[in-house]
C-alpha cells in the first residue's frame, strides 16, 4: 500500500504546507508571545563557577529594586523530586540528585542558583545582576580525560568516581578474528562538544491558579506529555491537573527534548509569587545552560583481511555526560554503542563505551543523538583501512554490506530491510566523472586549490522503539508507541490529534495526506492538533525521527478504523453487506450497482446522527490508536561531496554535495528533502564549524553566536537530494525516518572529502581553516 | 524617566512611553504587540529581529526605540497587501523555505530588501545577501530557491 500518487494530496504528493500561512504572516503563536493578565518577569542567577561550594546569597539588594516581586532561592522553592533522567541502561547506574535550584553546590558555570520574578524582563534582569553570590571554589574537572585521572576530584560526592556508567558487550571470537587478520586499522576519532542552537531559545510561562490548584505550562518543548508528568512528580501536584502546552516551537534539534530545571523552577515560583510568570532564554544563557551535544571519543580498531573483508571490531568510546544527568543523557552514547557497527557486516565486536562526569553543562540528545557519533567513527574507520590496504573507499564498504535483510548486528539489532548497495550505486552513478575530476584537479591545483571528494555510507535506527525493547534493552522508563484520534465531524471535515509534537516537521500537512489517503477527505478539510495535553491522549512527543514511522503510523492506523465503523453504517445506508461494499475517493458503493453510492461525509452525519445505526455499532466517527511498532526502522543511504581547500589559507569550501537516502515509502516528498536539506547543513557546521569550548577555568569560551558559529547560507553549498524506496515491513505506511538523516551523514562525508585534498589519514572535527592549514603544512598535501 | 516615541509602523502612526533604553524590537513586540518579530540571540547575529526602518532592513535588536522616533517602521505583519501574500511569503510558500518559522519574518524582511537592491541576483549574490540571517531548519536550500523566484516574480 501507500507511496502510490493519487489524486489531490494524498501520500506521496509534494503537498504545499497547511502551516505555513500564520509563520509567513507573523501569526505564529511562539511561547515569548503569550501574555496572561498579571504575568511577572523571571530572571536567573547562574553559577559563575564550575564546581563551588554556596557560602552565601544576598538578596536584599535586588528584592529593593523597584518592580522587584520575589528572589526566591533553593531554600525558598520545594520540589518532591530532582531535575529528572528517564534512562538507565543497565538498571543499576546511580541517577546523582539535582534539585533545579542549587541548595549549597553548584558543579557547571550556568548552574541556575537563584530567580527574580519581576514586573518586565529588563527589571528582572537588573535585579538577577544585583543578586551577590558567594562561592567556595572546588575543584573541577573538566574534559574526560582529567574527570578519570587518578586522584581526580569527584563531580558528585555519593558516587565512588567520575565513572557515571560502563556498557560493554562482546562477541566470543574478537581476539580470534583479530590474531588472524591481515591488516588492523586503528584510530582515535573525536566527536567535539557541539550546542544545538535552535533559533528560539528556550522559554516557558507558568501559571498555577491558586484557587484551583491547576498548573498550565506553556513551553517550546518537543515533549508536552512527557513535561507533564515530570511536572507532577518534581512539583508535587496531581498529574491530572497538569496541563502542558506546546506552542509553536522554534526548532528544537533535541534541545527541547527534556524537562529543564527552569520549566520546574517557574511552575514553583508561580506557586509561590500567585501569578504567572514567563522565563525566556537569552542566547548567551542558551549557550550556557541548555544541554549540549556529542562529546565523545572513540578508540576505534578494526581487523580485516587483505581483501578488504572486516572480521572484527573494537570499538572504546569515552562519552563526557557533563555534571548531571538529563532526561536521556545515558540513552545517547547507548544508541552509539547499539550502532556502532553502522552499515556493515562486522562479526566479531568488542564495544565499550565509559561514561564520565565532567564539570560542564550536561550534554543530551542533538539531532542524531548518539547515531552521528557512531557514524562518523566507522565512516572514517572505514576510509582509513581502504587507505591501509590500497583499495577504494566505495569498494571496502560494499564489500562488508550485510547481504540479506533483515539483518541481525553482532550487537544484537535487527536491520529490518535495505540494500546498501543500491544507494552507494545511485551516488557514484551521479557523482561518476573520475577523469574530469583528475583533470580539475590539476587546474584547481593551478590556481592554489587542493581538490578532495569523500563520501559516507550510513544507517540509523529511529522510529523507536517497540516499548519491551525500550525497557528490557534499553532501560527507558517511557515505551516507543504513540497516540492518535480520527474525528469526523457531522459536518463532513475531519480533525486529527496526534501525540507527536512538531516543531518544523511539518506534521499538519503530512498527517492530512494519510488522512486523505485512507478516508477520501479532502487535505483542506483535515485539521491537526497536537502540543497540547488538554485535548490530546497521552503521546511521546517528537525526536529520534520517530514521528513518521510511529505516529503517522498511528494515524493511519485510526483512519483506517474510522474507515472500518463507517463501512459498517454505510452498508446500512445502502441495504448491503458490508463485504458488498467497495471503497474509494472517500465513496462506499455497492459492488456491481455503483450507482448505489454513499459518501464517507454522509456516513459521518448518519453516524452522528445515530439514527437507524446497525446492531451493536456505537455513534459517532471518531476513534484513537495507540500503535507500538514491533520494531524499530533503519534508514539509510549514501552522501557524496567534493570541497576546495585553499592551500593558503586552508579555508575549506564544499562545491557539490550529493545525498541519496532511503527512508522507505515517502508521505511529502517535499517535506522529506526539507529534512535532509537541513541535516546536511547541521553535519556540515559540526563538520566545519562549531565546537563548544570551555577554557581552563571551566567558563564556556564559545557563549554567544560571535564565537560559536552556525552556518549561514553563505557557508553552505546547493545540495543535491535522491531517494531509492526501500519499504520498512515493520508498519503498514513502509515508511521510515528522515529527520536525522543528513546529520548522521554528512559529517563523515565533509571530512572524508577535506582529507582526499589535503592527503591527511584523518582529522578532527571543526576543519576550521587554521586546522586544515596546519594539515597542509605537515605535508602530503597534493 | 519615560520617553514618549512616536512613529509610523506599518501605515499606521503609533506612540507608547518607553524606558530610553527599550530596544526597537521590544516595543514592537510588547508595547504595540507584533509578535511576529522575533528574538533570536542578542548579539546581532542571527537576524530573527529584521524589520524595516524607513527603506532599510535593520535588526531591532540593535535599534532602540527612540532611534525609530519620528520614522517608518515595517513589520512582516505590515506587508501583505489587502489579504494577498507579498511575491516574497508567497515564493517561501512555494518553495517550502520554512519549517519551524521562527527565522521566517526576519528572512523574508531582509530577502525583499535583497531582490530590490540586486534585481536578478545569482545564488551566489542570494547567499551572502542573507548572510546576517540565521537559520537552523531548512539547510538554506530552499530559502534560495525562493528568493530566487521571488525575484522572477518582481522581473
Amino acid at each position: 500500500m501507500a507511496a502510490t500518487v493519487e489524486q489531490g494530496k494524498g501520500i506521496g504528493v509534494a503537498a504545499l504546507r497547511k502551516e505555513d500561512r500564520k509563520f509567513l504572516t507573523g501569526r505564529g503563536r511562539y511561547v515569548d508571545d503569550l501574555k496572561l493578565p498579571g504575568m511577572l518577569h523571571m530572571a536567573i542567577v547562574r553559577s559563575q563557577f564550575p564546581h563551588a561550594a554556596i557560602t552565601g546569597i544576598e538578596t536584599s539588594a535586588a528584592m529593593a529594586m523597584p518592580g522587584v516581586t520575589a528572589v526566591l532561592t533553593g531554600d525558598d522553592l520545594e520540589f518532591a523530586a530532582g531535575v529528572p533522567c528517564a534512562s538507565n541502561p543497565t538498571g543499576q547506574m546511580v541517577h546523582p540528585t539535582r534539585p533545579p535550584l542549587a541548595k549549597g553546590r553548584v558543579r557547571h558555570v550556568g548552574e541556575p542558583i537563584a530567580v527574580v520574578i519581576a514586573a518586565d524582563r529588563y527589571t528582572a534582569r537588573d535585579a538577577a545582576d544585583a543578586v551577590e553570590v558567594g562561592y567556595a571554589e572546588l575543584p573541577a574537572v573538566l574534559g574526560v580525560e582529567a574527570a578519570l585521572a587518578d586522584g581526580a576530584p569527584r563531580v558528585h560526592e555519593e558516587l565512588d568516581s567520575n565513572v557515571g556508567l560502563v556498557l560493554a558487550h562482546r562477541t566470543d571470537g574478537v581476539d580470534e578474528a583479530f590474531a588472524r587478520a591481515d591488516v588492523v586499522c586503528e584510530a582515535t576519532i573525536r566527536n567535539q562538544r557541539l550546542i544545538h542552537v535552535p533559533i528560539e531559545t528556550r522559554g516557558v510561562v507558568a501559571d498555577w491558579n491558586p484557587a484551583s490548584d491547576e498548573l498550565v505550562v506553556t513551553s517550546s518543548t518537543q515533549v508536552p506529555h512527557f513535561l507533564r508528568t515530570f511536572l507532577a512528580i518534581v512539583c508535587g501536584v496531581s498529574e491530572a491537573k497538569v496541563r502542558a502546552i506546546a506552542p509553536d516551537v522554534g526548532g528544537g534539534f533535541g534541545a527541547k527534548l527534556n524537562a529543564y530545571a527552569e520549566e520546574f523552577i517557574a511552575a514553583a515560583a508561580s506557586r509561590k509569587v500567585g501569578a504567572p510568570v514567563k522565563w525566556i532564554e537569552e542566547r548567551s544563557e542558551a549557550m550556557l545552560a541548555t544541554c549540549h551535544g556529542r562529546a565523545q571519543i572513540a578508540h576505534m580498531s578494526l581487523a580485516a583481511t587483505k581483501d578488504g573483508k572486516v572480521l572484527g571490531m573494537r570499538a572504546h568510546y569515552v562519552q563526557d555526560y557533563g555534571s548531571y544527568l538529563q532526561m536521556l543523557t545515558p540513552l545517547i552514547s547507548q544508541l552509539t554503542f547499539l550502532m556502532s557497527p553502522g552499515a556493515y557486516a562486522i562479526p566479531e565486536v568488542d564495544v565499550k563505551v565509559t561514561n564520565v562526569y565532567t564539570n560542564t553543562v550536561p550534554t543530551d540528545a542533538l539531532r542524531g543523538a548518539g547515531r552521528p557519533e557512531a557514524t562518523h567513527a566507522i565512516e572514517r574507520s572505514m576510509d582509513m583501512l581502504a587507505g591501509e590496504l590500497g583499495m577504494s573507499r566505495t569498494e571496502i564498504r560494499r564489500r562488508n554490506f550485510p547481504s540479506e535483510f533483515p539483518f541481525t548486528s553482532a550487537i544484537g539489532l535487527q536491520y529490518d530491510s535495505g540494500d546498501y548497495g543500491k544507494t552507494l550505486d545511485r551516488l557514484l552513478e551521479l557523482s561518476d566523472d573520475r577523469e574530469t575530476f583528475a583533470r580539475r584537479r590539476e587546474e584547481a591545483a593551478a590556481r592554489g586549490k587542493l581538490l578532495g571528494r569523500g563520501l559516507s555510507t550510513w544507517v540509523e535506527v529511529c522510529g523507536f522503539v517497540p516499548s519491551d525493547v525500550a525497557r528490557n534493552a534499553l532501560g527507558l522508563t517511557p515505551g516507543g508507541w504513540e497516540s492518535s484520534t480520527v474525528r469526523m465531524h457531522p459536518t463532513g471535515k475531519a480533525t486529527v490529534i496526534t501525540g507527536t509534537s512538531p516543531h518544523g516537521q511539518g506534521h499538519a500537512t503530512s498527517w492530512s495526506q494519510i488522512v486523505e489517503t485512507e478516508l477520501g477527505v479532502p487535505f483542506d478539510d483535515v485539521e491537526v492538533i497536537h502540543g497540547d495535553t488538554a485535548f490530546a491522549p497521552y503521546g511521546l512527543g517528537t525526536y529520534g525521527s520517530r514521528s513518521l514511522a510511529v505516529g503517522g503510523t498511528a494515524v493511519h492506523l485510526a483512519a483506517t478504523k474510522v474507515r472500518d465503523k463507517a463501512r459498517l453504517v454505510a452498508a446500512q445506508m445502502l441495504e448491503a453487506s458490508p463485504d458488498d461494499l467497495d471503497f474509494s475517493g472517500g465513496v462506499f458503493a455497492v459492488k456491481g450497482s455503483p450507482d448505489k453510492r454513499t459518501t464517507i461525509q454522509e456516513v459521518a452525519f448518519r453516524a452522528w446522527q445515530a439514527f437507524g445505526m446497525p446492531e451493536g455499532v456505537t455513534p459517532g466517527l471518531d476513534e484513537t490508536v495507540f500503535f507500538d511498532p514491533p520494531n524499530c526502522v533503519f534508514p539509510f543511504g549514501a552522501h557524496g561531496c567534493e570541497v576546495e581547500v585553499d592551500r593558503d589559507t586552508g579555508k575549506v569550501e564544499i562545491t557539490s554535495y550529493i545525498a541519496v537516502d532511503d527512508c522507505g515509502n515517502v508521505v511529502n516528498p517535499m517535506i522529506v528533502d526539507g529534512q535532509v536539506h537541513g541535516g546536511v547543513v547541521h553535519g556540515i557546521g559540526q563538520a566545519l564549524y562549531e565546537e563548544a569550548e570551555y577554557d581552563s577555568g571551566g567558563q564556556l569560551v564559545t557563549g554567544t553566536l560571535v564565537d560559536y558559529l552556525i552556518p549561514s547560507a553563505a557557508d553552505v553549498p546547493h545540495i543535491e537530494t535522491h531517494r531509492t524506496v526501500t519499504p520498512s515491513p515493520t508498519n503498514p505506511l513502509g515508511v521510515k525516518g528522515i529527520g536525522e538523516a543528513g546529520t548522521i551523514a554528512s559529517t563523515p562525508a565533509v571530512v572524508s572529502a577535506v582529507c582526499d585534498a589535503v592527503g591527511a589519514r584523518d582529522l578532527d572535527m571543526p576543519l576550521q581553516p587554521m586546522k586544515v592549514w596546519d594539515a597542509i603544512q605537515k605535508g602530503g598535501a597534493r | 524617566m519615560k520617553s514618549a516615541v512616536t512613529m509610523t509602523v506599518n501605515g499606521a502612526p503609533r506612540t507608547a512611553e518607553v524606558e530610553p533604553r527599550t530596544l526597537l524590537v521590544h516595543l514592537l513586540r510588547e508595547h504595540l504587540n507584533l509578535t511576529g518579530t522575533h528574538v533570536g540571540c542578542d548579539t546581532s547575529n542571527c537576524g530573527a529581529c529584521t524589520v524595516w526602518l524607513d527603506d532599510e532592513a535593520v535588526k531591532a535588536c540593535t535599534v532602540l526605540a527612540v532611534q525609530a522616533h519620528g520614522h517608518e517602521v515595517t513589520t512582516i505583519e505590515g506587508i501583505a497587501a489587502n489579504g494577498d501574500l507579498h511575491p516574497m511569503q508567497r515564493a517561501f510558500h512555494e518553495h517550502h523555505g520554512l519549517q519551524c518559522g521562527y527565522c521566517t519574518p526576519g528572512m523574508i524582511m531582509t530577502a525583499i530588501k535583497l531582490v530590490e537592491a540586486v534585481p536578478a541576483p545569482s545564488d551566489e549574490e542570494i547567499r551572502r545577501g542573507l548572510e546576517g540571517n540565521l537559520c537552523r531548519c531548512t539547510g538554506y536550500e530552499n530559502i534560495v530557491a525562493a528568493v530566487r523566484a521571488a525575484s522572477e516574480v518582481r522581473v
